[in-house]
C-alpha cells in the first residue's frame, strides 16, 4: 500500500475508486473498462496538476516521503550492484548515517558518499535518521582522500535532516569535522558532484556539499535550517512551518534562481518514489554528463573554478561613503 | 611596510562610532557581583578584576588593545546587507537590519582591519555579537573573504575573532553558503602557507564553529567561552537529560583536543605576538 501525503488525498480517493472498479470487474461480468480508463486518466491528470503546483512546504513533505529512495538505492542502481561499501573513519567508529565506497558506473570507478536514512522503524534507528556524527564526516573525508589518491571522481548524495546534535557529537567536534570537510573539499584534486536527493539541512548537508557541480532533485529542499526549526525560532511557534518554508526559498527552483546550485534534475510524475527506476536512470545520466566534462578539465583549473563559484555566493550592497580609514581613539572616555 | 605607512598618513579624521559597552560610572560583574569603576573595568580589558569573568566585547574593543597604538585601517567597511529573499517573519529583515544599525552604530556583524600587532603586520576580522547575535550573512562572509584576500595579496597572517550564534536565518541558504565561501578562501591561505589564527570567544556556535572558527592553524579561546556546534538547549533536548558541568566551555574543548590553548584577554596580544613570531622565524 503506498503512503499518501495529506495533499495527495484526491489521488488516494481516485485510486480507491479504481481498485473498486477493478474488483467489480473481477467478481461480475459487468464491463467497466471505460470507467477504469477514465479513472486512470483522472489519476494522471490530478497527479500532474498537484505536482506542478506544489507549495514549498509540500515539496518538503515529498522530500521526506517514507517511500522515497535513499542513497544506497541510488548507488545500487547506478552501479548495477558493482559497488563495494567501505566502512569506518579509522579513528572512532563506523557511522551508519553516512555510507560510501567505490562503485563502477559503466566501467568507470566513482567514489560514492552519502547520508543514509532507514527504510523502516528499526533501520531508521540504526541509521540515526540520517543524522551523521563527526565520525560520519571524517569517514566521508577519508573516502574522498582515498578517491583523490587514486584519481577517481567523487559523487555525494545529500539527504539529511541535519548533523546529529548529541552530547558525544559535541565532544568529538561536530563543528570541526564539518568545517574540515568544507576546506578539504575546496581543494580536492578530483571532480566532485553533489546531488541533493531528499533533505539538505544546514551544515550537516553542506559537510559533503562542496562540489564542482551541485544539483538538486526537483522535490528536495536545501537551506540553513528546517522550516519547523525556523518557525520555532523566528515565530516562536511550531505552527508557521508553511510560512517558514516559503520564506526560506528552499526549493530547487529558488536555489537555482539565487545561483546557489548548478542545476535541477526533474523527477518522475508523482515524485521520485512514484518511479524509482526512472529517477535512478536520470541521475545516472546527469552524473555521466557532468563527469565527462569535469574530467577533461585540468585539476588546478577545476579547483580554482570551484572556489570561485562558492566565493561569489552572497548578496550585499555597497554604501556610498567617503572612504576614510578609521583610527580608533580608544575606549576610555 | 610601505603600503601600510602610506595609508596611515592619509588618516585625517579619525571616526569614532558608538561603542558596544554601555557607559556608566560603575560596572557590576554579572557572575560574582563585584563592583568596580567602569574606568578600571575597561583598563582591565573588560575582565572582572575579582573573578576573571570575561565580559563580551566587540570589534572596537578588540582592535583598541590588539593593534599597536590603536592604529589600523578598516577594510571593506562599505558593505551592508541587502535583502535577497525579501525575508519576513514577525518583522521585515530590512527593518531588523535598520534597527540593528541604529542601535549599535555598526554596519554588520564583523569588522575587518589591518595594522601592526607588536610590529608584525596582520589582518584581523572581529565579530560583533551586538549586531543580530553576530550572525553570519552575506556581508560577514564577504568581508571575511576580502580580509583573507588581503592577507593573501600582502602575505600577512590572518586572525579571526569569533563571537556569534551562527547563521543568519533571514538570509537562509545565502547564509549557509558563507560557510563554504569562508572555508574555501581559507583553503587558499593554507595552500599559500600563510598562518591563520582563530580566536574563539563567548559565544561561538553553529555555522561559525562548523566553518572558519575551527579551521585555524591555531585555534585558541578566551576562558569560559561557550563553544559548540549545536546549542546547549538543543543538545539537552536531544539527550533528554541535564548537561554535564562545564559542557561546551573553552576548557571542555581544550580537554577534548579542539583548541591549542586558552588565553586570558590580558595576555591575548602577547601570546598572539609570540605565536606569530614562532611561525615566522
Ligand atoms: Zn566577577
Amino acid at each position: 500500500m503506498p503512503t499518501f501525503l495529506d495533499f495527495e488525498q484526491p489521488i488516494a480517493d481516485l485510486i480507491d475508486q479504481l481498485e473498486q472498479a477493478k474488483s467489480i470487474e473481477e467478481k461480475s461480468e459487468v464491463n467497466v473498462k471505460t470507467t477504469i480508463k477514465e479513472l486512470e486518466r483522472k489519476i494522471r491528470n490530478t497527479t500532474k496538476e498537484l505536482y506542478e503546483n506544489l507549495t514549498p512546504w509540500q515539496r518538503v513533505q515529498v522530500s521526506r516521503h517514507p517511500d522515497r529512495p535513499y542513497t544506497l538505492s541510488y548507488i545500487e542502481a547506478i552501479t548495477g550492484g558493482e559497488f563495494q561499501e567501505l566502512h569506518g573513519d579509522r579513528n572512532v567508529k563506523d557511522d551508519k548515517a553516512m555510507v560510501g565506497g567505490f562503485g563502477a558506473v559503466d566501467g568507470e570507478t566513482v567514489m560514492f558518499i552519502g547520508q543514509q536514512k532507514g527504510i523502516n522503524t528499526k533501520m531508521r534507528q540504526y541509521r540515526n535518521f540520517g543524522m551523521p556524527n563527526p565520525e560520519g564526516y571524517r569517514k566521508a573525508l577519508r573516502l574522498m582522500k582515498l578517491a583523490e589518491k587514486f584519481n577517481k571522481p567523487v559523487v555525494t548524495f545529500i539527504d539529511t535532516p541535519g548533523a546529529f546534535p548529541g552530547l558525544e557529537a559535541e565532544e568529538r567536534g561536530q563543528g570541526e569535522a564539518i568545517a574540515r570537510n568544507l576546506l578539504e573539499m575546496s581543494q580536492l584534486q578530483v571532480p566532485i558532484i553533489c546531488i541533493v536527493i531528499g533533505e539538505g539541512a544546514s551544515g550537516g548537508a553542506l559537510g559533503i556539499g562542496v562540489g564542482d557541480k551541485v544539483l538538486m532533485l526537483e522535490n528536495t529542499w536545501y537551506s540553513v535550517i528546517s522550516p519547523e526549526s525556523c518557525s520555532s525560532i523566528l515565530w516562536r511557534s511550531w505552527e508557521q512551518k508553511e510560512l517558514a518554508a516559503s520564506a526560506l526559498k528552499l526549493t530547487a527552483k529558488d536555489m537555482l534562481a539565487n545561483k546557489l546550485i548548478d542545476g535541477i534534475i526533474k523527477e518522475p510524475l508523482g515524485g521520485a518514489h512514484a518511479n524509482p527506476l526512472e529517477i535512478f536512470e536520470r541521475v545516472k545520466v546527469e552524473i555521466q554528463k557532468h563527469l565527462g566534462k569535469l574530467k577533461e578539465m585540468d585539476s588546478e583549473k577545476r579547483i580554482e573554478r570551484r572556489i570561485k563559484k562558492f566565493s561569489t555566493m552572497g548578496h550585499y550592497e555597497t554604501i556610498e561613503t567617503v572612504h576614510v580609514p578609521v583610527e580608533d581613539t580608544g575606549s576610555e572616555v | 611596510m610601505g603600503w601600510f605607512k602610506r595609508i596611515k598618513e592619509n588618516i585625517k579624521t579619525p571616526t569614532r562610532e558608538k561603542r558596544e559597552t554601555p557607559e556608566g560610572l560603575w560596572y557590576k560583574c554579572p557572575k560574582c557581583k563585584h563592583v568596580m569603576s567602569s574606568e578600571d573595568h575597561s583598563a582591565n580589558l573588560w575582565v572582572c578584576e575579582n573573578c576573571g569573568y570575561h565580559e563580551r566585547i566587540g570589534s572596537y574593543e578588540y582592535f583598541s588593545f590588539l593593534f599597536d597604538n590603536r592604529e589600523y585601517v578598516e577594510l571593506a567597511s562599505d558593505l551592508i546587507s541587502g535583502d535577497p529573499l525579501k525575508f519576513r517573519d514577525t518583522k521585515n529583515y530590512v527593518d531588523r537590519l535598520e534597527a540593528s544599525r541604529k542601535k549599535t552604530g555598526l554596519k554588520d556583524a564583523v569588522r575587518i582591519a589591518t595594522g601592526l600587532l607588536n610590529e608584525q603586520e596582520v589582518v584581523i576580522g572581529a565579530m560583533d555579537f551586538s549586531f543580530i547575535g553576530g550572525s553570519m550573512g552575506s556581508v560577514v562572509g564577504e568581508k571575511l573573504a576580502r580580509g583573507i584576500d588581503h592577507s593573501l595579496k600582502h602575505n600577512v597572517p590572518f586572525i579571526s575573532i569569533s563571537k556569534s550564534g551562527g547563521a543568519r536565518m533571514m538570509e537562509a541558504a545565502f547564509s549557509l553558503m558563507q560557510m563554504a565561501k569562508t572555508s574555501a578562501k581559507l583553503s587558499m591561505l593554507a595552500k599559500a602557507k600563510i598562518p591563520y589564527i582563530s580566536i574563539l570567544t563567548d559565544p561561538t556556535t553553529g555555522g561559525i564553529t562548523a566553518s572558519f572558527a575551527m579551521l585555524g592553524d591555531l585555534n585558541i579561546a578566551e576562558p569560559g567561552a561557550l563553544i559548540g556546534f549545536a546549542g546547549p538547549r538543543v543538545v539537552k533536548e536531544t539527550i533528554g537529560k541535564d548537561l554535564p558541568e562545564g559542557f561546551q566551555t573553552s576548557e571542555f574543548l581544550l580537554e577534548h583536543g579542539f583548541l591549542d590553548y586558552i588565553v586570558a584577554r590580558k595576555e591575548l596580544k602577547s601570546k598572539l605576538a609570540l605565536s606569530l613570531k614562532l611561525f615566522k622565524h
